[in-house]
């Protein structure tokens, strides 16, 4: 169990701070084409390379410069958030739901549907994940689609470990024994009595997917599986400022530090989260 | 070691041969060849989903009676399970299928590499291990600036995608003031910046991990027993407090490890590192099936010897874990 910061006053302090990056970036995603100067793929061979504008030969016009192309880093950065957060809350999503759901099953019927399910968090764990992710992205090719879904494969473990957890806690209790007493079903009892019982730890462990999707999203552009090469993601325009790192720094530098900011938001938030939402975890540790 | 006060936590050889130590050996052991059950089973359905290889091997106008031929001999007019055997057996005895790419075996080819890939990742994980339990203990024990240090180191390990990070120190140490060197050809000056890089987010995770710990462990009542009878505080810290931490850590070391393995394959990339990285990246590029799928089986093999070796390892330290513990649910990422 880890935190950021050890006093509540400057982990709330933080939690708002990483809430306020991470609206800004919604907003951004939102607003794109009202923020972003330029279309994301307008080319123009004649200013390429231009350095930001605060560099000797940079230009206002081009605020963080442009790339090989001559294409506006900004407004790329800005249309970028689109397909970043999207794919990163979306495969986050889909976690929550295949991990929320295999959790309650392990927890609440335990013995064999435990044993499975336990079974299969540890096979996927057992996978280097960037490889294996690699590796199903080359089989069933890539795009928004599969990248989302092999991306919901990195994050339900963490939503089933926890929710399996909590659950096993919880079966025992009292109003779970009771409602089982006066034969409510089982089914009932995962939805109405446990799943709001596990939801906020499981808005917790969202935080911190969708961090890691979108940590690990940039990774798989950077390797070339990524949602499409053209298309603006932070992770490809990483991957091409890599073959441009000696001649022009920025093409690599803005992508890199826009989603370092938005996860180190994501995280914090989360860490805040855990606080406010999930207080047993906290006494806990 | 006359003065211990730790609650039943001395290692007595004795019991290393006890049956139940044995039995919990035992469950492990199964455990793992379970994992590694699921690991194969995957590794084979989805390379079984790339299609027919016999398309892939024979050129299109290949005669109908060699396609046959071909897939009677490859073993693939066999029922799915058959197959699946069949692979088994082959990656039991190390044959993983011969790459489309160099044309050879694809085991060797692998093995080769790993080495590259275990020296990287070995590097990292000691820096991460050297630096992160002291700045987890001594910002728990201490706070002040080891623990303003940590918490910086955290957020930004946490938050910085690794290889953006690798670029960055590239740009810095190499470009700008020509300290170490950009290439990864030999020396221990090579290692430095691949290691750096890859360490930043396992140092991040460790030592917040024993920070966590110590904290808690630091208020328990044989600690206060310890600081009554006046033993040093360096003692309590470092020796009684450390060692009732040092279980998660070295659980969660052997996670860390497996982590590695994983973002070594993008910080390879980066620093054009020769390892099992950039071979699969390379395989990507061709697809070339077989040498991802073994790169893929052997790298889960890997990690699931090294968490095997971690939980033997905790019986170790701690004899009172007891046999078939399973993961925990911890809620931090």
């Amino acid at each position: 169990m880890s935190r950021l910061s050890s006093s509540p006053r400057i982990s709330s302090g933080l939690g708002v701070a990483g809430a306020a990056l991470l609206a800004v970036a919604v907003l951004v995603a939102l607003a794109a084409p009202l923020i972003a100067p330029w279309p994301p793929m307008q080319i123009d061979l004649r200013a390429r390379f231009t350095p930001p504008a605060w560099e000797a030969h940079g230009v206002l016009r081009h605020l963080l410069g442009t790339d090989n192309l001559g294409r506006d880093i900004a407004s790329r950065i800005v249309w970028g958030a689109r397909i970043s957060l999207g794919v990163g809350v979306a495969a986050s999503l889909l976690g929550a739901a295949i991990g929320g759901t295999l959790g309650l099953c392990a927890g609440y019927f335990g013995r064999g549907v435990d044993a499975a399910i336990s079974w299969l968090i540890d096979v996927q764990l057992a996978f280097p994940f960037t490889l294996f992710a690699l590796f199903l992205l080359a089989v069933f090719g890539g795009g928004p689609g599969p990248v989302v879904v092999v991306l919901a494969l990195a994050t339900w473990v963490n939503y089933a470990r926890v929710v399996r957890a909590q659950v096993m806690a919880l079966r025992g209790q009292d109003f779970i024994l009771a409602a089982r007493a006066v034969g409510v079903p089982s089914g009932r009892i995962l939805l109405r009595y446990l799943l709001p019982a596990v939801a906020p730890a499981m808005v917790v462990v969202g935080s911190f997917s969708a961090a890691q999707a979108i940590l690990t999203q940039a990774a798989l552009s950077f390797l070339g599986v990524g949602v499409d090469p053209s298309s603006p993601s932070w992770g490809a325009m990483l991957d091409l400022g890599r073959s441009y790192i000696l001649s022009a720094w920025w093409m690599a530098t803005f992508p890199g530090v826009t989603i370092a900011l938005v996860v180190l938001g994501a995280n914090l938030l989360g860490d805040w989260l855990r606080e406010w939402l999930d207080p047993l975890a906290v006494s806990r540790r | 070691m006359s003065d211990t006060t730790l609650p039943s936590l001395k290692p007595s050889p004795r019991r290393a041969t006890s049956p139940l130590r044995s039995r919990a050996l035992r469950a492990r052991v199964s455990h793992a060849l379970a994992v590694l059950f699921g690991v194969s089973l995957l590794t084979f359905l989805v390379a079984h989903a790339t299609g027919d290889p016999v398309t892939l091997l024979l050129p299109a106008n290949a005669p109908e009676a060699t396609r046959i031929a071909l897939a009677h001999h490859l073993g693939l007019d066999q029922p799915l399970p058959v197959q699946y055997g069949l692979f088994l057996l082959h990656a039991l005895q190390g044959d993983f299928g011969r790459s489309f790419l160099y044309g050879q075996p694809v085991a060797p080819l692998v093995l080769q590499t790993l080495p590259a890939t275990l020296e990287l990742a070995a590097a990292a994980f000691c820096i991460a291990l050297l630096v992160g339990l002291p700045l987890g203990v001594l910002s728990a024990s201490r706070g002040g600036v080891a623990s303003a240090a940590l918490q910086l180191l955290s957020m930004l390990g946490l938050a910085m995608p690794a290889f953006w990070l690798g670029l960055m120190l590239v740009l810095v140490f190499a470009v700008q003031l020509h300290l170490l060197p950009v290439d990864s050809s030999g020396g221990v000056s090579h290692l430095v910046l691949p290691a750096l890089t890859l360490s930043l987010l396992s140092l991040a995770r460790i030592s917040r991990l024993v920070r966590s710990g110590m904290q808690e462990i630091l208020d328990r009542d044989f600690i206060r027993t310890a600081r009554a009878r006046g033993l040093p505080e360096w003692r309590v810290v470092w020796v009684h407090g450390l060692r009732n931490v040092l279980v998660p850590v070295v659980t969660m070391a052997g996670m860390e490890l497996g982590d590695l393995l994983s973002s070594a394959v993008v910080v390879e990339v980066v620093f054009a590192w020769p390892g099992i990285g950039r071979l699969s990246v390379e395989a990507l590029g061709a697809r070339d099936f077989p040498l991802l799928q073994g790169t893929v089986f052997i790298a889960g093999l890997g990690f699931v010897l090294i968490n095997l070796l971690a939980d033997i390892l905790c019986a170790r330290i701690d004899p009172r874990i007891a046999s078939g513990a399973t993961s925990s649910g911890s809620i931090a990422p």
